[in-house]
């Protein structure tokens, strides 16, 4: 065991920090105009699709270079890399596995550039953990297919401009799994309704898709018809390390000791009640569990062996923990906790009872805790599939 | 950046599990565990051959001077077999000698120790809870040492022990503690055996009736023992949560083949969510106790003073979260898994000994709070 780095990671850890000290604009000064003027500045030194090859536009960086940018990143609350989430995290992925040259040409580009929206129309109301029963129809007319169906919980569709888009291109498969396709997709091609929806916590972050003989261009077909899950399946595996996202929680807790230490329990300091000590120690030995598993998954991967479905396990922690944070602040909170933004006498104007309400957000996206415990039991327990 | 073992502490992984396989599996366990001694001499002996038993002490004195990360890679093993031995008591009694005695003491004891031809423990709870400050065992100063008069509870393998690790308090007043190596037959000092619920794990009530101690056989300067004690219960929390890392996997691993092969509704039960999730649940808990029991353990070959916070969080999972795993894993079993003759109880049991062993889930979390809260006022 070592968790030194060696000497040239810690040249390029030097170089990251010294770039952050120069460019990062402090917390209170970040509006849109210095957010968008940090990114481009991390755009030039290539760091935005730092795993990408170098060939489409990406930076080569090493799996241990990724893992000290994002790190360090991270640990200074920078903003991200780009604003163009779904695009760095799995499109752009997925176009490097499986698109044509044009493809790449047309798109990684403007990914890399956030140059505008991606989003991802999977689930439909009808598949949603059982996303390969999706039936959202798609024939081949010409050199267009016809796109017929409905997509929900479409993260951003109303700003996106582009969408990846699953659709059965048959029925008649013996494997649900075969006869769907991937498509790329413009969100305001005719034919294409966003209907917006608002969630629990009084956002509307997601929308419903509807297609009504939407036409798409068979040159907009990532990968082969009917090769539309692999595409996926293999996109999303990039979607992995969580070291990084140790920082964020770690915050989250600071902050929820700071309110433990200005609200009142029984007369005295919120922090000195035993029940809530032992709650927020919970969550600091969940963390650097996270942390440490972390650590041990990023080791794999440095000896090249493949990482399998004990990633599920931090997914799961992570789900834990961010439904405990809300429920956490609350409880701290007391009497006052059922008081929301606006109202005087509510703590921290509402800032705990949005995060109490805005977890599914983080916890059902890249599937719910359920479908993570099958994931485990199954592929590393090797029990039957049900 | 590594955190994984090495290509040895792999080798030695295996090594140790096929000799337990052989040598140790669970009716053996059964056996020996209801021997009046309650751990086989024999496989002792050998353990002590392969330089198991001295892994952490000085090569100089017989040991094989490696760290607490390769005793980790034993403990496991040894868990998972259900190992009763006593090996985590003997390692605690070699460290705190190591640790706190001077060259004279070290060779005078170390070299037996290391053999496994004699059995070290340590001796310092006295009833509930595990703060070297609840020491109140006496020692009144006298021409030549210490007279020692009082008793000590919970004492692990007092029975197969030789020499006592005691910590006492040099006199009423201070609040300064001492730790002594003191040998069984010492006049005055009595070993009756507690009813332990977990049979591979013995325990034992020590007393000790004006037990002469020579100055010589004090540990560090009289007086400087609190520090020590307070390291060597970290070490027996990090030993202890090793062992019941590798005792959870092997239940877990029980239970999953129960799984896939007891059919019920027409279908391995295996195939039901009900039987998957908490199976899944278990998987998690154990990997991560396993990745903080490992980081624990590192820290306390590298840079021990540091090393409190994450002994605490890596325990206070084990305490936690196992006795809850040995319980999903006698009700996943259903009937069977309540009797007496099949295994599961076994573990069930392991957990619980280890739930309050060096500190229970609440202590640790408590010292979490307070540790944590300094470490991010540090940065």
């Amino acid at each position: 065991m070592d968790f030194n780095l060696s000497p040239e990671e810690e040249s390029f850890r030097d170089e990251v920090r010294a770039f952050l000290d120069e460019n990062l604009p402090p917390k209170d000064e970040r509006d849109f105009a210095a957010v968008a003027e940090f990114q481009r500045k991390v755009r030039e030194r290539r760091w935005v699709g730092f795993s990408w090859p170098e060939e489409v536009g990406g930076g080569g960086g090493s799996v241990m270079q990724q893992v000290i940018l994002k790190e360090e990143m991270a640990k200074r609350n920078a903003p991200s890399l780009g604003s163009c989430f779904m695009g760095l995290a799995w499109v752009g992925p997925g176009i490097i596995e499986y698109g044509t040259e044009e493809q790449k040409q047309r798109f990684i580009p403007d990914i890399l550039d956030s140059k505008y929206q991606w989003c991802t129309g999977y689930s439909e109301p009808d598949s949603g953990s059982d996303l390969a029963s999706l039936k959202c129809r798609c024939e081949l007319q010409g050199d267009e297919y016809v796109v017929n169906g409905q997509k929900i919980w479409t993260s951003l569709a109303m700003w996106a401009k582009w969408m990846i888009l699953l659709v059965r291109t048959e029925t008649d498969v013996e494997v649900k799994h075969d006869g769907i396709t991937c498509l790329l997709v413009e969100v305001d091609t005719p034919g294409i309704t966003v209907r917006p929806i608002k969630n629990m916590a009084g956002n509307a972050i997601f929308a419903e898709v509807f297609f009504d003989d939407v036409r798409v261009p068979v040159e907009n077909r990532l990968g082969e018809e009917g090769q539309g899950w692999r595409v996926t399946v293999s996109a999303l595996a990039h979607e992995r390390s969580s070291i990084s996202e140790v920082y964020g929680l770690t915050r989250t807790l600071a902050r929820i000791r700071e309110l433990a230490k200005t609200c009142q329990r029984g007369g005295r300091p919120a922090e000195e009640d035993p029940h809530l000590r032992r709650r927020i120690a919970q969550a600091d030995m969940r963390i650097e569990a996270m942390r440490l598993n972390g650590m041990r998954f990023l080791t794999k991967q440095l000896k090249g062996e493949p990482l399998g479905a004990e990633t599920s396990i931090n997914k799961l922690l992570r789900a834990q923990l961010e439904i405990e944070f809300g429920e956490l602040a609350l409880e701290i909170e007391g009497s006052l906790s059922v008081l929301g933004k606006g109202d005087e006498a509510c703590p921290e104007d509402g800032h705990w009872q949005h995060v109490s309400l805005n977890w599914p957000e983080l916890v059902i996206g890249g599937g719910t805790p359920n479908i993570q415990k099958n994931i485990i039991a199954e592929r590393v327990l090797g029990l039957p599939k049900d | 950046m590594n955190f994984g073992f090495t290509e040895e502490q792999e080798l030695l992984r295996a090594e140790v599990r096929k000799f337990l396989d052989r040598n140790c599996p669970l009716d053996e366990v059964r056996k020996v565990a209801e021997t009046p001694e309650g751990f086989s001499r024999q496989l002792w002996g050998r353990m002590a051959e392969l330089g198991w038993v001295g892994l952490l002490l000085p090569e100089k004195h017989g040991g094989a001077g490696l760290g607490w990360v390769d005793l980790v890679v034993v403990l496991e093993e040894a868990g998972r077999s259900l190992l009763p031995s006593p090996l985590i008591s003997s390692v605690l009694a070699g460290a705190a000698i190591a640790l706190g005695g001077d060259s004279e003491q070290q060779s005078r004891w170390l070299p037996d120790l290391a053999a496994g031809t004699r059995i070290g423990t340590l001796a310092f709870q006295e009833g509930d809870g595990i703060d070297p400050a609840q020491t109140s065992l006496a020692g009144v100063t006298t021409d030549v040492g210490f007279r020692l008069t009082g008793e000590k509870l919970l004492v692990a393998d007092a029975s197969a022990a030789d020499l006592f690790v005691v910590a006492f308090r040099a006199s009423e007043a201070s609040d300064a503690l001492s730790l002594a190596v003191v040998p069984r037959d010492a006049p005055g000092l009595g070993v009756e055996p507690h009813i332990s619920v977990d049979l591979t794990k013995p325990m034992g009530r020590v007393r000790f009736d004006a037990v002469e101690v020579s100055g010589a056989d004090v540990l560090g300067p009289p007086g400087s023992g609190g520090e020590l004690l307070q390291r060597l219960i970290d070490c027996g929390a990090t030993a202890v949560t090793a062992e019941l890392v590798g005792a959870a996997e092997a239940a877990l691993a029980l239970t999953v083949n129960y799984a896939k092969e007891r059919v019920q509704f027409d279908s391995p039960i295996g195939r039901f969510q009900s039987v998957k999730h908490p199976l899944a649940e278990m998987y998690v808990d154990i990997e991560s106790t396993r990745s903080l029991c490992y980081y624990a353990a590192w820290l306390l070959d590298e840079n021990p003073s540091e090393a409190a916070l994450a002994v605490s969080r890596a325990k206070a999972l084990a305490s936690e979260r196992f006795p809850k795993l040995g319980i999903d894993v006698v009700q996943l079993h259903g009937g069977i898994g309540f009797t007496w003759e099949y295994d599961a109880h076994l573990y069930l049991k392991r957990a619980k000994w280890g739930r309050p062993a060096f500190g229970d889930a609440d202590w640790h979390f408590e010292r979490i709070v307070r540790l944590a809260a300094a470490a991010a006022s540090a940065v």
